[in-house]
């Protein structure tokens, strides 16, 4: 073997600095920061997909080239992944989205409910 | 399995076999992303519905969230230096940074025992609401996943100081690493969607 004479590896190095970075600005945008909840949102799961991109390229070898790729059988990973996006966003979307599960007066889960209700109502009457 | 073995490259990639079983094991990291796919859907759905259990805006606290995050996230990064170090054919130096790795693996775990247990007492239990349902299997299925992973890494310790550095260990070695590093993207995302989104809404 030896051809990683390197004593650190910088990439990992790297990786771990950003992965740091990016945990405290998610912290601080979601307990800290006056933004409103919907950026909030968007803000700390962008930072989420940027911190599972560091993983899986940074850590994880997928695109070394002393392993000629890694033996990542990318379409099955971008199936897993497409399948967990469609799971997570189509429950959301057909479970909660537009719905009023009749919790009236009850803590939580009230945001969205009446603002969308007109235009699902049409949408989701053969239901 | 195919005679031909290379001379040069990483040892776990060298044989057919090795090749082979990694791509196999990044299949079932494919299966697993489904797996947690459907705990995520199921908790994002139950959100908001906990009955007369206290909500997560109560009881979530970003101080030991945070600690239990960094902990994870130096673990992985540890385990990194271990590939690192058995890449270069340093035994010792794979199989220290192999015991830190565990040593912050069990400070985690330490921490979400704890936290459980507090949560419990606070009357949010796994049977108390849907909300507290979803959120005990989806933090508990992750959970899981790294006790697993800590026994898993106890048993290749033992085997790498018995048999030293092969095609077979360090294949073996390689495999729990993407594990590993795989347990940190999960938890990732346990700790914005969950924790993050929890103390905002």
């Amino acid at each position: 073997m030896a051809k990683t004479d390197k004593k650190v590896p910088m990439n990992h190095v790297i990786g771990f600095a950003l992965s740091l970075i990016m945990t405290l600005l998610a912290a601080w945008a979601a307990i800290q920061s006056d933004l409103p909840v919907t950026w909030v949102i968007v803000f700390i799961m962008v930072l989420a997909l940027l911190q599972a991109g560091v993983q899986l390229f940074m850590f994880m070898h997928m695109t070394e080239k002393e392993s000629g790729g890694g033996a990542v059988p990318w379409n099955m990973m971008f199936h897993g992944f497409a399948l967990a996006a469609i799971l997570v966003a189509g429950s959301l979307f057909t479970m909660s989205f537009g719905f009023d599960h009749g919790d009236h007066g009850d803590h939580g889960g009230e945001h969205e409910e009446h603002m969308e209700m007109d235009d699902s109502e049409g949408d989701h009457s053969g239901h | 399995m195919a005679a031909e073995e290379l001379k040069t490259g990483p040892l776990e990639y060298r044989t057919q076999e090795g090749r082979m079983t990694i791509l196999g094991f990044w299949i079932f990291l494919a299966a697993e992303v489904v797996l947690f796919a459907t705990l995520f859907a199921t908790y994002a759905v139950l959100y908001g519905r906990t009955a007369d259990a206290p909500t997560p805006m109560e009881l979530f606290e970003p101080g030991i969230v945070l600690v239990m995050t960094f902990l994870l996230l130096t673990s992985s990064f540890t385990c990194g230096l271990a590939i690192h170090q058995m890449r270069r054919g340093n035994v010792k130096g794979l199989m220290t940074w192999m015991i830190v790795t565990l040593a912050l693996g069990f400070g985690f775990l330490g921490f979400e025992i704890y936290e459980f247990v507090h949560y419990v007492h606070e009357g949010a239990s796994l049977t108390s609401s849907a909300y507290w349902s979803g959120f005990f299997v989806l933090a508990g299925t992750h959970g899981l996943h790294v006790t697993l992973g800590t026994g898993w890494a106890i048993l290749l310790l033992i085997q790498i100081a018995r048999r030293g550095l092969t095609n077979v260990t360090s294949r073996k070695f390689f495999i729990i690493s993407l594990y590993w590093h795989f347990l940190d993207v999960i938890w990732i995302f346990i700790f914005t969607c969950v924790y993050l989104i929890g103390m905002v809404i």
